[in-house]
This record gives C-alpha cells, sequence and structure tokens, in this order.
C-alpha cells in the first residue's frame, strides 16, 4: 500500500497535465475539462548530443 | 534564414530550404507534406526537422543529395522534388503559409506556452502527470525531468532505448510513481482520455495492458457489454520482457489492488517471458480480487477459484463484465446460425480462383488476433509481425497467399503519420490487393476516439467501391468483413461508422475475433466451392 500511495492519491484527484510534445493530446483533455498547460517544448541545447550530455552531467 | 539549391535532371527539378530554428512537431509536419505531396506538379515532398536520422532517410529517398547541408535539430527542412519551377515555387508558398497558420493560431489562442518543466509546474503547481510525446531520442530526458519533479508520467514516444526504459521505470518505483510508456499510445486515468483512447463508461474494472490497440478494443468491448473502467493503465509493448520485468505491470496491478474503485482487474499482454508470467500472476493472486488475463495468442484456460484466462479481446471483456457484476462467465460456442447465410451469401457470387485473405490492420494486436484465429485453424499467414519468423513478408508492401499485416509498424510509418491518423496507407494498400485476382477476402479494423481521423470508414469507401467493381467486372466478388473499436460516446460514432461500412456492402461484425472468425468461413467455403 506504502509503495503505490502516490498512484492512489493520483486517482482521487483531478487530473493536471503538463503535454510536452503533440497539441492534440492537450487539446483532448481540455474538451474534458482537464487542466493543461501546454509546453513550447524545443530540443535541448540546439539538439547537439554532446552538448545535452553536458547539459546532463551539470544538471545531476 | 533559409539556404537553397535546385536540380534539374530529366525534367525533375529539386528544392531544399532550410528555416533556421523554426521547431515544428512531427504529426504537424507530416500532414503539412501531405498536403503539399497532393499539389499539381509535385512528385514528393518532405518537411522535417533536420535530425541526423531525419537527413538520413531524406537521403536515402532522394529528396537530398549528398552535398553538406548547415542544419541542426532545431532548424526545419522542406525538401521538394518537382515537375516545374513554377510547381516547387507554389508548393513552397503553401508550405509556408501552413506553417504561418500555425504558428499565428498558438499566438491568437494567447496561451503562455512555458518552454521548461520548470516553467510549466511554476505556472501549474499542482500538476500531477506529464505526457510526453517529444521525439524518442530526446523522450527519456524528458521523463527523468518529470519523474524527479514529483509528476506520474506517460511516454507516447517511441524509438526509446531500452536501457532508458528500465532505468525509468526504476525510478519511478523508488518514487513511487506511475510511468507509463515508452510507446504508451493510451491509457484511461480517472476516467480521462490520454493519447489515443476511447469514451466509455467508468466502473469497476481496472485494466493494466502492454498493448495499445488491444486496450481500446477491450475497454470498448467492456462498454458495449453494460460494464465499465474505474482505471485503464498503459504499460508500453516492452515492459513484460525479461529485460524489463513487468516493472510497470507490477506496480499497476499493486495500485489496482489497493483502489476501492476496482473489483475486477484485467491484465492484457503478449505472452510473456516465463519468469515474468509467474511474477505477475503471483502478484495478481495476492491482490484478493477475481482477475482475467490474455496473454494474446494463447488459448484460453478453465478458471480456478479468483483466476480467470481468456482466450480473446472479447472474452476477456465478457469475462471481467460478468465478474464486474458478481456472476460467472459462462462461455460460449462461437459463430451463430445467421453467419452460414452471409457465408453463402458472400462467396456465391466469386469466382474461380479466389481463395486468399489479405487482413490490412491499423493495430498492431488486433492484427495479432486475427493471425491467431487463422492459424489455429492451421491456415499459414504470412505477415510483417509474423508469430512464426519463417512466415515474414519479404517485401511488407506485398502481400503473399494468406496476408495479414500491421500497417502501423515501423516500416510503413516512416516519415508518414499512422494509418489510424491518415487512412491513406490502407486505401493505398487496398488499390494494391484489388489487382490480385486470388484475393478472396479483405479483413480491416477501424478504430475510432480520440486522436484518430475524424471519419476513418467514410474516408475509405470509394477505394473499397473501385475494389469490389474491379472484382465483379473479373466475374467474381470481393467479401470485405470488418471490425470497429470505438462507442457511441466517440466524436465519430460507432454507429454511423457502421451505416457508412454497410452501404458499401461490407460485413461488420461486433468485434475484431468475430471479424475474423467470420472471414476465415468465408475462405474456407470459397476453397472449397470455388478451389
Amino acid at each position: 500500500m506504502t509503495k503505490v500511495k502516490k498512484i492512489l492519491k493520483l486517482f482521487r484527484e483531478d487530473l493536471v497535465v503538463v503535454n510536452m510534445g503533440l497539441d492534440t493530446f492537450a487539446d483532448t483533455l481540455r474538451k474534458e475539462q482537464v487542466k493543461v498547460v501546454q509546453m513550447n517544448w524545443r530540443p535541448p541545447a540546439g539538439g547537439n548530443p554532446s552538448l545535452i550530455a553536458l547539459l546532463d552531467k551539470l544538471e545531476k | 534564414m533559409y539556404s537553397a539549391c535546385a536540380d534539374s535532371r530529366l525534367n525533375v527539378m529539386k528544392k531544399v530550404l532550410v528555416l533556421k530554428n523554426a521547431y515544428f512537431d512531427s504529426a504537424f509536419l507530416m500532414l503539412v507534406s501531405k498536403s503539399v505531396k497532393q499539389m499539381a506538379g509535385i512528385l514528393d515532398a518532405a518537411l522535417v526537422m533536420a535530425t541526423e536520422v531525419n537527413l538520413g532517410i531524406l537521403r536515402e529517398i532522394g529528396l537530398l543529395e549528398d552535398q553538406e547541408l548547415s542544419a541542426s535539430p532545431n532548424d526545419l527542412i522542406i525538401a521538394l522534388q518537382g515537375k516545374s519551377e513554377k510547381a516547387l515555387e507554389q508548393a513552397l508558398r503553401s508550405a509556408g503559409d501552413l506553417l504561418h497558420k500555425r504558428k499565428t493560431r498558438i499566438e491568437e489562442k494567447e496561451e503562455y506556452r512555458p518552454v521548461s518543466l520548470e516553467g510549466a509546474i511554476k505556472m501549474m503547481p499542482d500538476a500531477n502527470l506529464a505526457i510526453i510525446s517529444v521525439p524518442g531520442i530526446y523522450a527519456a530526458r524528458e521523463a527523468r525531468k518529470a519523474l524527479h519533479a514529483g509528476l506520474h508520467v506517460m511516454v507516447f514516444s517511441d524509438h526509446v532505448a531500452l536501457e532508458d526504459e528500465i532505468e525509468l521505470k526504476k525510478l519511478a518505483a523508488r518514487k513511487g510513481l506511475l510511468m507509463m510508456g515508452p510507446d504508451c499510445g493510451t491509457a484511461l486515468i480517472n476516467g480521462k482520455p490520454l493519447c489515443f483512447a476511447n469514451a466509455v463508461r467508468r466502473g469497476n474494472i481496472g485494466v493494466v495492458a502492454a498493448s495499445g490497440s488491444g486496450l481500446q478494443e477491450l475497454t470498448c468491448l467492456i462498454h458495449h457489454f453494460g460494464a465499465g473502467i474505474s482505471q485503464a493503465i498503459g504499460t508500453g509493448g516492452r515492459d513484460l520482457r525479461k529485460e524489463v520485468g513487468g516493472l510497470t505491470m507490477l506496480t499497476g496491478i499493486e495500485a489496482l489492488k489497493s483502489d476501492s474503485s476496482t473489483d475486477v482487474i484485467v491484465v492484457l499482454s503478449k505472452p510473456p517471458a516465463g519468469q515474468v508470467a509467474s511474477k505477475v500472476l503471483a502478484r495478481l493472486r495476492q491482490t484478493g480480487k477475481p482477475f482475467v488475463v490474455h496473454f494474446v495468442g494463447l488459448k484460453s484456460l478453465p478458471a480456478s477459484g479468483r483466476s480467470h484466462f481468456a482466450g480473446d479481446l472479447e472474452e476477456t471483456a465478457a469475462m471481467a463484465a460478468a465478474l464486474s457484476k458478481g456472476r460467472n462467465y459462462r462461455r460460449r460456442a462461437s459463430g451463430s446460425p445467421g453467419w452460414d447465410r452471409i457465408v453463402r451469401q458472400e462467396t456465391r457470387s466469386m469466382a474461380p480462383g479466389q481463395k486468399y485473405l489479405r487482413g490490412l490492420y491499423t493495430g498492431g494486436t488486433l492484427a495479432d488476433e486475427a493471425m491467431m484465429v487463422f492459424e489455429r485453424q492451421g491456415f499459414h499467414i504470412h505477415s510483417n509481425i509474423p508469430s512464426d519468423p519463417a512466415r515474414v513478408l519479404r517485401d511488407p508492401h506485398l502481400s503473399v497467399r494468406h496476408t495479414i499485416v500491421d500497417l502501423g509498424d515501423d516500416r510503413f510509418t516512416v516519415g508518414r503519420p499512422h494509418p489510424m491518423i491518415d487512412p491513406s496507407i490502407r486505401a493505398e494498400r487496398i488499390a494494391k490487393e484489388m489487382e490480385d485476382p486470388e484475393v478472396a477476402c479483405l479483413l480491416l479494423d477501424f478504430v475510432l476516439g480520440y486522436g484518430a481521423h475524424e471519419d476513418p470508414c467514410g474516408s475509405i469507401l470509394k477505394t473499397l467501391k473501385q475494389a469490389k467493381n474491379k472484382a465483379m467486372k473479373r466475374g467474381g466478388y470481393l467479401p470485405v468483413v470488418t471490425s470497429i473499436t470505438g462507442t457511441e460516446g466517440d466524436a465519430q460514432n460507432r454507429e454511423k461508422q457502421r451505416k457508412k461500412l454497410e452501404s458499401m456492402g461490407c460485413v461488420v461484425m461486433p468485434s475484431n475475433v468475430q471479424a475474423a472468425r467470420l472471414a476465415l468461413q468465408i475462405i474456407r467455403k470459397a476453397r472449397h466451392d470455388k478451389g
């Protein structure tokens, strides 16, 4: 029970969603009266793999 | 900012443009590509972000020469091939208009869109779930950040490395969070549809599934049987592999065990690795709740105590619905007296030599289920996702004898939307099949719901009419057997969709497994009567 406490809490709450990517998933949820924030997602570090690896290291 | 180059050879002109720092999501770009491709004088067109993979694909399909291109994954590439400079210019203008409209639409909404997860959480501090559908190479990184921020996560993206999936699921387990996916196409949490899902009744049946189209068919059938769903958790297709060990499946079962709204638990997956199956079954027994297990491809087994094992998706739904109302499930014989009449009617006007099945599917698990129906009766089915590797189609675009293809497979969707979103992949395939006089039956699935095409059945009628007419001109008849995964509450409306198919002389069955069984009887009768 303790291992899934947070999941059971989710089941009892209203969904509040961060949508990262396709707009259509946010549109669907809004129609269902779900609170959604749509992110303006862009590839990190301009999509440069070595810069992303560096960012990951710094963020750790 | 852009750079351009043009090349003319044998009256084929090419143009490649790079738009710097112009990010658009792939689903939108595929729709623009499709629209531009249909313009007069345009031979091919692709709008993609300049990732290494996309550049490779453009080179492979000949839209990009081997020239050096100064572009990063944040830049948009517009690659066109046309018959004249004028056609290319018009196509470019049209693409520009569509991109501009999209940008304006977002700006008109006056909606502030945070660029970082931190910004999003600041805007909505009570956020509890992140849905991630960014390109696969970035998805694990974003999911990790969301889990660290304490959010439950659903990753729709595919092409996420297996080792990343394992790491993310272990991290979620440590934090007590739900991690659905990668490659999780559908879920229903608290009655809300996530990504591709149908409008189904709420109820007391909790589902954990490692299959997208399987979960959609199952929840819709439960709805049709008068029961409903408490929670439907998607795990992603690889969760029950030995390496992942069913981490999300086990967490999902544990959560449904303690969820007071769930009285019956259903588990759905392709047959898992042996030790994972044992763990899943042990965890289910510990719940103390009645449960139904369906491992797609495996036969049903007799019930024992609270444990029930179903042999197909419809039986799974029927068992769960009965149990949810405190009743015992009684196994019914398949088929009904009405089937003989349909089979006679559909085979009466066939020509000699019509003998093969062509199953053209948009749902992978639905294709698996249809293959299982035929193979259990001794048929050899060729496929791009065969149960026996010896029968893999050498070219997935060409059918061989009895064939069932999953048109949602990567090999069909490179640079194109999934066939549940864009039915043209299947229309093109039907156009090929209609030239083959040996085809005795088309077997098709239609999936409705959020995210799916607005009129999947209506949009294919013209092609089906052509196919039926072609068969008739050859002195034969082409049966088309279908099923529709959806409900009356879906925007496309199952009843309206059904009527459209029936108006074209298609047989619409109540479930995929029944459609496959009817197609099997049609093929058998055709072979018996027409040889």
